[in-house]
């Protein structure tokens, strides 16, 4: 029998790499990430208009957030353009990859192309395109547009997503659930959902994260009284973002991860048996 | 290959057909957008769709018109002159009030895309002070009136580097290397060459764009980058910079908060800039649109603006009720002389490409 | 047995496509056909195109000034995503391994950060990395340096920031591709004596290889158009397609040439991508 090299006790251990170096480096990164985070929740308490030249400590942001309707209001525009732009390229995206990943058949590397194609227009080009387009059939800026704009270019990033979820899956589960008598619809909802969820949410994930910071095409296939956050926050390069924005991050930060550890019971998984 | 039921088919057929046809309904929405305005017709609806840029109105401003005329007021914003052109010719419209630049205004005016105005419903425009009328890209303010103006000069660090001259040649200087930055636009830093070297910013000779681009070329390894007026203006407050190339705007905020630091406009010349208000073609609601001018440019509306803004104000009547504090910054008012310094970037036609080549070709060599 | 891949066209692989036929029909074909019209038209000095058949514009594109940007975009758009996996790969191993019940909370986690717009958070790396920011202290701090060192506006802080923005595109595939590894499918390894690197090796690493596609192709693409980083923490000295093409519609007005450089961009991209994946074997896609 050959020696096995181990590192660390043989407990629990899953892995194939170094516990310590795993978490040390894991942790590394999520403080690269956060870096950013923590200067600009600091800035929000700023009491000058800069977001970079530390003047003293003020609430006055937090204030303007209140009284400005135009922040609050882009902001709820971005946030219902991203749920409903990340369920239907979700939906849309998970029914396309399945059948990608579990057909063979004629034109499927035209389909391939084609996903991987909608992903490598530059944005300035889709934005204009997509504007001229909607302009000729009469279509009216709006939410709808961004919506429709929004789908349009993320749907591909969740094919591919749950695609890389779909290869090599083990279907042994879902083979018995149909020799079992199950139909293809009930398979679905019942064995294989269940089991790809966790990819199709890291699909819908990454939607979401596209449209709710998307600029360029947004500006573009918007109308009248449709801006988005990021339409309000890149237009306010021309006098400096102000703290505001600073401070609306902080609160959304702060809530979201009130809701990710609050709803932990919703969101920590039962272990397996 | 799997089989299907008949009901299953029928059933997954008819999903997408209704998916389908909601699409169809959502795309035959009434079309109400691009009628065209003309100022006369019927009562307008009590609305207002203002496009601007962010944080260029004071918190007053559109809530006090508000309330005077019972007018709706819908703000949206764009980051840049070149995207409100590009979305106002692919046929994005709606919008009743725009504020594009000088050189803008020109360009719109020749595509045909703003309309002129009615000065009748403008009495206000009287208040606008003579230097800010009748400038090259609108002579006789028939498709625009002034809505701020500012110039384009050095902040610099006074503490540091003493006073400096009022020139261009500091920013070429090797002693100040990698602590000096340029606008990332092309007129104006291209404009800079073109000061430095005597010509107008509007030049078209090769030869002189030639040499323009030969100056750039040696100030490019002088300088720590090319950046926004708005993320130079922290880098030298910081002191991560000496010198910073930067509008008055930023200047004048920079200058109120910190004591260190000073703003020439430089010789042998300089640009000065404005920001005006158009109405496009195809505005909704061109009365409305008439009024809210009319009302930007009342006196102590101006003010609010200016003083909150910290850009100059181009209405004269308005000029008593800026802050003191504001008033007394160097060249807020700029002396005759100093004008006469000034020129007005114009649009430059063709050429306009030539001039981004040039600059592509600075930044990345 | 039932055979994994169902061959040929049925009815249920026709639903299953519909929806993305029209969505990406409508709203991705159609828009992306008047770009190749406009490729082919001239530009008007103010914007606009009249349509024509004109060539000349993708002529133009062999300048050795574009081709030098187009170079250095893929160079940088190569070495994102090199970084990012480096970076990424033990990050999502971490997550779907380490983490157990917290999975979903660690992965929530690593996007919360992409819900701040990605000015402020790039605004807020000056701070950091400026003169008298963080990082410059901590160097001098630790005697690493003696005076404040030029951390910011430098091609580095350009490729820093790149892998910044872009490295959930390559976490989450990541994620959702070993997700779905059968621990047993391990334990199987270590039974039969491998060493834990030879189970990750020869086992994990393989399996994980879909995501590891994913993940590279979802950077490359969009790195090679990016154009706020180069501009925000390179100080606009590091000039990519992205910023090329930006000009094009917007400083330059010549849509013409900027939709032909979109054209050429996309179909680089697009052959990359073949390239790629048929290199590594398309049936590595489906892990089969």
């Amino acid at each position: 029998m050959a020696a096995t090299t181990t590192k660390g006790s043989r407990k629990g251990t899953t892995s194939g790499l170094p516990d310590w170096g795993l978490l040390l480096g894991s942790v590394l990164v999520y403080l690269f990430l956060y870096a950013p985070i923590a200067v600009l929740i600091f800035f929000s308490f700023n009491s000058t208009r800069s977001t970079q030249v530390w003047t003293g400590f003020s609430f006055e942001w937090y204030g303007q957030l209140l009284s400005d309707p135009t922040i609050l209001q882009a902001f709820r525009t971005s946030l219902t353009v991203g749920v409903f732009a990340t369920l239907i390229a979700t939906v849309i995206g998970t029914m396309t990859a399945l059948a990608l990943s579990r057909h063979r058949f004629r034109g499927q590397t035209a389909a391939d192309t084609a996903i991987y194609a909608a992903t490598v227009m530059p944005e300035i080009v889709v934005g204009v395109s997509l504007l001229v387009f909607f302009v000729a059939v009469g279509f009216e800026l709006g939410i709808t547009t961004i919506v429709i704009a929004h789908v349009a270019f993320t749907i591909s990033f969740v094919t591919i997503v749950v695609r890389a979820r779909l290869a090599g899956m083990d279907r042994s589960v879902e083979e018995a659930a149909q020799d079992l008598g199950a139909s293809p619809v009930q398979t679905f909802f019942r064995v294989t959902l269940p089991l790809i969820l966790p990819g199709v949410m890291a699909g819908g994930l990454l939607a979401f994260t596209l449209s709710f910071d998307d600029f360029v095409i947004t500006y573009f296939v918007s109308g009248v009284g449709s801006s988005t956050l990021p339409l309000k926050i890149y237009s306010m390069i021309k006098f400096g973002v102000s703290p505001v924005i600073n401070a609306l991050s902080t609160v959304v930060l702060v809530a979201t991860l009130f809701l990710i550890f609050g709803g932990s019971r919703l969101l920590v998984r039962k272990e397996n048996a | 290959m799997k089989r299907i039921s008949r009901g299953r088919f029928l059933r997954t057929m008819g999903a997408a057909g209704v998916a389908g046809s909601t699409l169809s309904v959502l795309a035959c929405q009434p079309n109400t957008s691009a009628q065209s305005g003309g100022g006369g017709g019927g009562p307008e609806e009590k609305a207002l769709n203002f496009y601007n840029w962010a944080d260029y109105v004071a918190e007053s401003t559109v809530p006090d018109f508000e309330k005077q005329t019972g007018i709706k007021v819908t703000q949206d914003f764009f980051s840049s002159n070149e995207d409100l052109l590009a979305k106002l010719q692919a046929g994005g419209t709606g919008y009743d009030v725009i504020v594009p630049s000088d050189y803008m205004v020109a360009i719109m005016i020749k595509s045909d895309v703003v309309q002129k105005l009615d000065m009748a419903q403008i009495p206000n425009s009287k208040n606008v002070g003579k230097e800010y009328k009748g400038l090259s890209y609108d002579p006789n303010n028939e498709y625009s009136l002034p809505y701020q103006w500012g110039t384009t000069g050095i902040l610099y660090n006074k503490k540091e580097i003493g006073q400096l001259p009022e020139s261009w040649d500091p920013l070429w200087d090797t002693e100040f290397e990698g602590e000096m930055s340029m606008l990332n636009d092309t007129r104006e830093t291209l404009g800079a060459a073109l000061y430095k070297l005597g010509y107008s910013v509007n030049a078209t000779d090769q030869g002189q764009l030639e040499e323009a681009k030969a100056e750039l070329k040696k100030q490019n390894p002088l300088l720590r980058g090319y950046f926004d007026s708005t993320e130079a203006r922290p880098l030298v407050q910081n002191g991560d910079l000496l010198l910073g190339h930067v509008f008055s705007g930023d200047a004048f905020l920079a200058l109120s908060e910190n004591e260190d630091l000073d703003y020439v406009i430089p010789k042998p010349a300089a640009t000065r800039w404005t920001d005006n208000m158009c109405i496009p073609n195809g505005a909704e609601h061109p009365q409305n649109a008439h009024k809210f001018i009319n009302y930007i440019l009342d006196a102590e509306v101006g003010a609010e603006l200016s003083n909150y803004t910290y850009y100059a104000t181009p209405n004269e009547a308005a000029l008593p009720m800026i802050d003191d504090a504001l008033k007394k910054l160097p060249t807020y008012s700029p002396t005759q002389e100093q004008f006469e310094r000034l020129q007005v970037i114009e649009d430059t036609g063709e050429v306009t490409r030539e001039y981004e080549r040039i600059f592509t070709e600075v930044k990345s060599s | 047995m039932r055979e994994r891949v169902a061959k040929g066209w049925s009815a249920g692989l026709a639903a299953l496509l519909a929806p993305v036929t029209l969505w990406l029909g409508l709203f991705f074909l159609i828009p992306l056909l008047i770009i190749l019209v406009y490729s082919f038209g001239t530009s008007g000095i103010y914007g606009g195109i009249t349509l024509g058949f004109n060539p000349g514009n993708y002529l133009k594109v062999f300048d050795p000034l574009y081709l030098e940007i187009i170079v250095r975009s893929f160079g940088i758009a190569a070495l994102t995503t090199l970084i990012c996996f480096l970076l990424g790969y033990p990050l999502a191993y971490f997550i779907v391994f380490k983490g157990r019940r917290w999975r979903n909370a660690l992965i929530l986690l690593v996007m919360v950060p992409f819900w701040t717009s990605l000015l402020i958070r790039a605004y807020a790396w000056v701070v950091i990395l400026g003169g008298n920011g963080i990082a410059n202290k901590t160097l001098q701090f630790l005697g690493i340096t003696d005076g404040p060192v030029n951390l910011i506006f430098t091609p580095e802080a350009v490729l820093m920031g790149m892998t910044y923005s872009y490295l959930p595109f390559m976490v989450l595939p990541l994620y959702a591709a070993l997700e779905k590894f059968d621990v047993r499918l391990k334990e199987a390894g270590k039974d039969l004596g491998a060493s834990r690197w030879q189970t990750f090796v020869r086992v994990t690493f393989p399996l994980s290889l879909p995501g590891v596609i994913a993940g590279s192709i979802l950077v490359f693409i969009p790195s090679a158009g990016e154009f706020v980083i180069p501009d925000l923490l390179g100080g606009s000295q590091t000039v990519m397609t992205g910023n090329l093409i930006q000009n094009q519609f917007l400083q330059s007005r010549d849509w013409a040439f900027g939709s032909a450089l979109s054209v050429l961009l996309a179909v680089l991209l697009l052959g990359a991508i073949m390239f790629y994946v048929r290199r590594i074997g398309s049936d590595k896609l489906e892990g089969v």
